[in-house]
């Protein structure tokens, strides 16, 4: 059970990314070279991508993911040259939103993607990304949600339980759409195709990239991945972002996403049974990969289905492979469909592994109860250690993510006493 | 290098051992910064250090380096220190045939091989140079996450036949150190990261194992070391010593203190 001993200190910390968060893009902060010009890196340049921000604790250079929430707790951002890894949830449903929104950040800011496949065409994927949200299109949605979720309780003095009180808020940020780093995106509508057509992208479909049956001779990787390692550092090395090609003269990040990798549509069959003989292919692949990533202004989002990876130890084993690993478990068909406690809720969202880039340490976010939930148009994260009241008769109950406590409330004003009725951890 | 846990082990820059192997490991945490202390300590000591980073870039130990008073371009202009950065040259290894055995080599294998390439480059690293100024004291091998070789399709005992012929090279005829990072998987059942662990465990002289704490995750207390120092060679006429301290972890230091008395909480 975790004990969050200095809350206070936390909200401290929070509030100082809240505001380095809505700082404009272009700081006076100078940046060492990218990652990718490690090696030749004279001195520090001041470097303005569209897109990407350094990040605060030291300097390395971040993109939004596409969610400012999950910007958050990732600690400011997804950091160029490495890997993040979707843990998909049971039926699929949630997790190509969390793609999508990566696709549509690099779209509005002008990233050059590329989209990898098995299952749909990336044109397809293109056309269903969702709408970018403009300034005072957010300020209505945002007026309408507070409003319904106001609670006359929630804001008052905690008196027992006041430690909760200062725990960090999932901080609400104002529509961003101003800035260039973080946007929000309206999940019902579509976004413009002139977007799609002014945007650079490239997209490999693997069943029309492999045309003849399988004729090679057996390498180390399967077949598919290893066509798509090969597309990627040709896009890599021809369009300059391993900083080959000098003539280029603006920089930009290319963004990778790879959608449903490990999926028998693959030609991999670690999903299939336990014990394949080519179960080096998924991992070797990812090692390969993130040594493309490294050596490029490149970031990368995969989603992976691992539940129905049957060896635990290759899930072990991937998750070491990748940077960041954030786990969607959502509610539907599980019991925790009807626990009122993830009543508002569609999910969880599980922060597996944050890396330690060029630090010792990371930016941990303190609470690791964190529920989404998709609404009409915004997709959120909350944290779920928030009281919640029911208003049944005289009773109030308060429920929390660690104790469930039931308290008296008198109606009678003058006589507030609070009994404990059950205590049940 | 972190003062305390050189304190804790009872070393010091001037005074390191020799003929040794250390194996790190963690669970369910992260130990690498462990391999941070290892490589600013061996380099301090005036050692020349020949590192396998598989795991993470250059410029990551750099910069890290950098914080903890080590400069790994200039210990590598020097001749100090010799790195192979997996990350950067695996993807040319397994795109391009080269014509001499690259370390890397076993990428491009569709079978298990071995890592004699590998091998034979840490010798050629870290041979004593024949002129007559002896400018490095011992030499000291690191590999950063020897249990990647296992995910890169390297079988269990070919991992274990490579350290073995390293420690016979770098700790008996050197008369150097060795240091590796193993991942323990804990119960997610990797039978060959756990034969891995076993053999390594059953030959090494010092073993930091890091764990995270038992009641899971606290903002103060990032997790728990513990030390055990052990004799392969000879028989354990006295019992291993064997200590345990928590350690919270900061931007350029480590703090180590032991159980319960976390200054947070005192």
């Amino acid at each position: 059970m975790a004990v969050a001993a200095t809350c206070g200190t936390g909200a401290g910390s929070s509030a100082c990314m809240a505001s380095a968060a809505s700082k404009s893009n272009v700081t006076s902060f100078q940046r060492r070279g990218p990652r990718a010009s490690g090696t030749d890196s004279g001195g520090p340049r001041l470097v303005s991508i569209a897109g990407t921000r350094p990040s605060v604790r030291n300097g390395q250079l971040l993109v939004s993911s596409g969610l400012p929430a999950l910007d958050q707790l990732l600690g400011g951002g997804l950091a160029v040259g490495t890997v993040l890894l979707i843990e998909e949830d049971k039926y699929n449903i949630y997790s190509p939103l969390l793609f999508k929104y990566f696709l549509a950040e690099g779209i509005i800011s002008g990233h050059t993607l590329l989209v990898a496949s098995a299952k749909e065409d990336p044109a397809d994927i293109l056309q269903e990304l969702p709408a970018p949200l403009l300034d005072d299109n957010y300020k209505k949605e945002l007026d309408e949600d507070v409003y319904n979720h106001k609670t006359p309780e929630s804001n008052a003095k905690m008196k027992i339980a006041w430690r909760y009180q200062l725990l960090p808020k999932m901080e609400q940020i104002g529509p961003v759409s101003s800035s260039r780093f973080g946007h929000y995106y309206d999940a019902s509508k579509r976004i413009p195709q002139e977007l799609i057509e002014t945007s650079k992208w490239h997209g490999f479909f693997l069943p029309k990239k492999i045309s003849s049956p399988l004729k090679v001779e057996p390498r180390s990787l399967t077949h598919g991945y290893l066509k798509l390692l090969q597309f990627i550092q040709n896009i890599i090395y021809e369009e300059g972002f391993d900083g080959s090609n000098p003539q280029k003269k603006q920089k930009n990040i290319l963004r990778i996403g790879i959608q449903n990798l490990g999926s028998p549509l693959w030609g991999d069959n670690i999903c299939c049974t336990e014990n394949c003989d080519n179960s080096h292919s998924l991992t070797k692949f990812l090692y390969l990969l993130r040594g493309l990533l490294r050596t490029s202004l490149s970031a990368c989002i995969i989603t992976m289905p691992t539940h129905l990876i049957q060896n635990k130890a290759v899930i072990a084993r991937v998750t070491n492979l990748s940077d960041t690993v954030v786990g969607l478990e959502s509610f539907i068909g599980s019991e925790k469909e009807t626990n009122p406690l993830y009543k508002d809720y569609h999910g969880l969202i599980h922060i597996r592994q944050i890396p330690r880039l060029n630090n010792l340490i990371c930016d941990e976010s303190d609470v690791k109860d964190l529920a989404f939930k998709l609404k009409k148009k915004l997709f959120t994260i909350e944290y779920i250690t928030k009281l919640k009241s029911y208003g049944l008769q005289d009773q109030k109950y308060f429920l929390s993510g660690h104790l469930q406590r039931k308290f008296v409330v008198k109606k009678n004003p003058y006589f507030r006493g609070l009994y404990t009725l059950k205590k049940t951890y | 290098m972190f003062p305390e846990l050189n304190n804790l082990l009872n070393i010091t820059p001037d005074r390191a051992e020799q003929g040794k192997l250390t194996l790190l490991c963690d669970a369910k945490t992260d130990g690498s910064f462990l391999v941070h202390h290892f490589l600013s300590f061996y380099l301090k000591a005036n050692c020349k250090v020949c590192f396998v980073a598989l795991i993470q870039s250059f410029s990551h130990y750099n910069i890290v380096g950098q914080k903890l008073g080590v400069s790994l371009t200039l210990a590598r202009e020097r001749g100090q220190l010799v790195f192979l950065e997996g990350l950067k040259s695996s993807a040319d290894v397994f795109f391009q045939a080269h014509g001499e055995p690259h370390p890397l080599q076993f990428l491009r294998e569709a079978s298990p091989g071995n890592l004699q390439p590998l091998f034979e480059f840490v010798r050629e690293a870290l041979k004593p140079v024949d002129n007559g100024e002896a400018a490095w004291r011992c030499p000291v091998l690191l590999v950063d996450d020897l249990g990647l070789l296992l995910s890169l399709g390297v079988g269990a005992v070919a991992v274990l036949d490579f350290v073995h012929y390293c420690r016979a090279t770098v700790c008996w005829e050197l008369k150097g150190n060795m240091v590796v990072l193993v991942h323990d998987s804990g119960d997610a059942e990797d039978e060959e990261n756990d034969i891995l662990l076993h053999g390594l465990s059953h030959q090494s002289h010092l073993i930091l194992r890091t764990e995270g704490l038992a009641t899971g995750f606290c903002r103060d207390v990032h997790g728990q070391l513990r030390i055990l120092w052990r004799r392969p060679s000879q028989p354990t006429a006295q019992r291993d010593r064997s200590l345990t301290y928590q350690y919270k972890i900061q931007d350029k230091n480590v703090s180590f203190f032991a159980k319960g008395m976390s200054p947070a909480v005192l």
